[in-house]
Formats: C-alpha cells, structure tokens, sequence
C-alpha cells in the first residue's frame, strides 16, 4: 500500500504541475480532486450524487405506495396494447401480456388427447376415469369474465369452456358425509381444494378452452380447473385427479399461507373488485 | 526542480486510476449483478422460466446473490481511497452541467465534455444505480419475508421490483454497452492504470 501510495503522490504532482501550466478555463474554477484533503463546500462541488441517490431510494418508496393506482392504469394500457401486438413483446413487460408462467416443477409432461386421463373417486358411488375426449362429448359451458391473480395482475374479459364441475360429481354420485373436493395435477406437486358447496357452483368448470382455444400445455392444458370467483392459484393447472373427501384438506400454495376460501376481493387481504 | 526536469522528459505514459479496493469493489459487484440478472430472467421470462423450471431454488439464488450485492461497497468503505472516490461521484462541479448539457444535445466535441476523474455520467450513473440498489433490496426483502407485512404492500413491492428491474437491464446494458466501445476504460479497472493520454482526452480536469 506504502508503494502504491507513493506513486499517487508523484503521479500526482507531476501531472498538476502540467495542467497549471495550461490554459484550459475550467481548471481555476474546478474543486481539485485530491483524496484526503478536507476543503470548503463551495470548493468541493454541489453533493448531486447524494440528491440522486437519495431521490432514487425516494421514489422507489412512493412507487410502492402509489403501486396500486400505478398499476391499474398500467394494466389498462398494456392489457389493450397487448391485444394488438402482433410480436408478443408488451408480454414481457411487468403485467403486459396477461398470463404468467409459474410452475413449482421443474418440468411437467405434456399430455395430449391419447394420454390425458381424469379420475374421479374419493367418497363417490362411481369412480370414472374419463380420456379428454369423453370431457369433450360432455355438455360444455362457456363463462366470460375476468381472472384475478392474487400477485397483482388481471386479465379483462377471459372466456373458459368446459364442463361443469357439479356435473362431474353428480355423475359421480357423491355420498352424504362427503363435504369437500381435493384436485391433484399431473405436474406431480400442485394440489388444489374446494368445499363441496364451493365445487358445486356454476361458475366452476373443468376447463378444455380458454381464450376460445384449445388449453395449451403453458396454460395448464389440456384440462385445468377454472374456479370463477376465486383468485386464479385455485384454477389449478394440468388437472388430473378430483377426489371427493370429508374435509378440506389445504392446497400447495394453501400451505405457503394463502387463504384456502380464496374470493377474489374478500381474502389474502386484498380488495380488488369480484370477478364472478 | 523535480517537476521542470520531468517536463523536459518524455511524459509518463501511464497514470493510476484505481487502486486494489476499487477494482475488487467492481468485480464483485458486477459478478453479484451478473447472477441477479441472470437469475431474474430465469424467474421472468417465460420462455426462460420453462427451460429452467425450479422456481424454489432460482428464486434462492437470487435472493442471496441481491443480500450480497451492497456488501463490497460496503466493504470498501474501510479503503480511503474507496472513499475519495465516491467523494468524487458525488460532488458535481459547474462542469459537470457543462457536460450533462452537450449530452442532452447530443453534443460530442471534447471541448464540451468537460470531465474531472469521473464524468458527469457516470456519477449520476453511480448515484443511481446505488440507490436503485437499495429499492431492489427493500422491495426485494417485502416479497421475501411475505409474513412481516400485508399482502397488498407484497403486490406494490412486486410491481416496483418488476418495473425497476426493468428499467435497471436497461441502464446496465447502456453501462456495459459504453464500457466495450472504451477499451482504455475497462483496462483502467482491470489493470488500476491509464495511459496519459486517454486521461488527458477523456478527463481533463482530472489531476490523478
């Protein structure tokens, strides 16, 4: 360091000794920046950078406070944007493209029409296993209405189509001491749960399409749960057990602290406006 | 006597800029930075995200890889050296508006870009990216610990985070972006020295 220091020092003469000696007009006037020697405000220059560092840290604290507004207008403009983006690319921008991709996996199989089954059991009179396109020959509805993750972002308008939960279990033939439905994906590790009373809802589906197609494999295809009125981590991804039990039995995110009755606007202690 | 000698010598061909402390704040930080990065593309981008998958131990990465990231500054506080120069990032004298004025206008000529050791664009890079720091950090904390506060200020720290994520790829491109076209630069904080003339082209108000 000794060393080191010296050469600063003589490095530094050598060269202040130069640029006395030129005519350049800013030197009388510029703070001399030389460590370690203490000099009057006025000399040392204006502290700017502190006024940017702490106006960054500033506004990143009213971001946070302001967030919510922010966010709404911005959802808004990007989700419209969005619908007339012919690139994709408002889809990488915070909120912009509507749906996110989260898996808990690392990887999840694809199923298609010739592997994909769905099993029905639990506290039921009939078990069934039904192959996609039995779910396709089924009774379909379709529901138009907005979905609602609990991380913020909402997607205006979404059409689902598919069958109706209660029409599944009615099938089933559900028996008496029976009060709740547990959902298993074929991802390995999601799980998803419902009141029997909540499952027997008409907003409820076993959803086949969305966005009036096919549900791909990053959507959750091709069969998802789509629960309406509930923010979207219910509708659970890649369906492919439904099983009747007695009591609720807490999903994977349930787990990590969500709230298990998960109405958009009234849970997970956030008010956004319902979605069914 | 010594300073008139060396003028009629041929001039040093090289003068220090950055010591050791320097040099190892920016190399760990810019790694730490790199992960961070890295990482949040992984988390982000969906075509990323599904390559990768292992949300759980990416999203533990990133967590470390951001705690650690105001460590070596930090560190280097104890360096005198380290500290004279965020004196210097700090203090902005009339040239500096002189030169943040000819940027704005798109004005290139040397005379108007005034500079003393660091110009005014990277001081205000500096200024910003440290604070920009510090809100990544806060915002990054309240969606990590989700237990010590509300849900709802976890959904405004997330849109924070993101956004700003954002606008810092931005930034650190243009950064990294100046720093390939300015080899005499990088070598500066690789090798802690410059040649005179670059610093007499690019910083004439600098007195190293």
């Amino acid at each position: 360091m000794r060393s080191d220091d010296e050469t600063l020092t003589s490095a530094r003469d050598s060269w202040s000794g130069r640029a006395r000696g030129c005519s350049n007009g800013w030197v009388n006037s510029e703070p001399t920046e030389a460590p370690g020697e203490p000099r009057p405000p006025e000399e040392r220059g204006t502290p700017v950078g502190r006024r940017v560092f702490l106006g960054t840290v500033g506004l990143g604290a009213l971001g946070v406070v302001a967030a919510p507004t922010l966010q709404r207008g911005l959802e808004g403009f990007l989700g419209a944007a969005a619908e007339k983006d012919p690139t994709g690319l408002t889809g990488l921008l915070p909120n912009g493209g509507g749906f996110r991709y989260y898996s808990v996996t690392s990887s999840v199989p694809h199923r298609n029409a010739s592997d994909y089954r769905l099993t029905v059991g639990g506290l039921v009179d009939h078990p069934k296993t039904y192959t996609l396109d039995d779910l396709r020959a089924l009774p379909q509805t379709r529901l138009v209405k907005d979905v609602q993750c609990v991380t913020g972002w909402r997607v205006p308008d979404t059409p689902f189509e598919g069958v109706r939960l209660s029409h599944l279990l009615d099938a089933a033939g559900v028996r008496a001491k029976a009060g709740a439905v547990h959902f298993t994906c074929f991802d390995g590790a999601y799980t998803e749960s419902l009141t029997l009373d909540q499952a027997r809802r008409s907003d409820v589906l076993v959803a086949l399409r969305m966005q009036n197609k096919d549900i791909g494999h990053n959507h959750g295809g091709p069969v998802r749960l789509y629960v309406a009125p509930m923010y979207f981590y219910k509708s659970a991804k890649w369906l492919s057990g439904i099983t009747v039990t007695e009591h609720v039995e807490p999903g994977y995110w349930e787990h990590l602290g969500y709230d298990v009755d998960a109405w958009v606007g009234k849970s997970n202690g956030r008010d956004d406006d319902p979605t069914s | 006597m010594t300073l008139r000698a060396e003028a009629h010598t041929p001039p040093v061909t090289h003068v220090p800029r950055f010591g050791p402390v320097q040099k190892w704040v920016h190399r760990t930080t810019a790694a730490l930075m790199g992960v961070c990065v890295v990482t949040a593309a992984f988390l982000y981008v969906p075509q990323l995200a599904e390559l990768v998958g292992r949300r759980e131990l990416v999203v533990r990465v990133h967590e470390c890889a951001g705690l650690a990231l105001p460590v070596p500054v930090l560190v280097g506080l104890v360096s005198r050296a380290f500290r004279a120069d965020l004196g210097h990032l700090n203090r902005f004298g009339p040239h500096d508006r002189v030169w943040l004025r000819a940027a704005l206008h798109r004005d290139k000529r040397r005379s108007s870009r005034p500079a003393a050791k660091f110009n005014a664009g990277q001081k205000i890079y500096a200024s910003w990216i440290a604070g920009a720091t510090l809100v990544m950090l806060g915002t990054g904390l309240i969606m990590w610990f989700t237990h010590l506060t509300p849900i709802m200020w976890r959904t405004s720290a997330t849109f924070v985070h993101d956004w700003l994520a954002l606008t810092i790829g931005i930034v650190l491109a243009g950064h990294i972006g100046m720093a390939i076209a300015d080899p005499e630069a990088r070598s500066g904080l690789r090798t802690g020295r410059v040649s005179r003339e670059w610093a007499e082209r690019e910083h004439p108000l600098w007195r190293p």
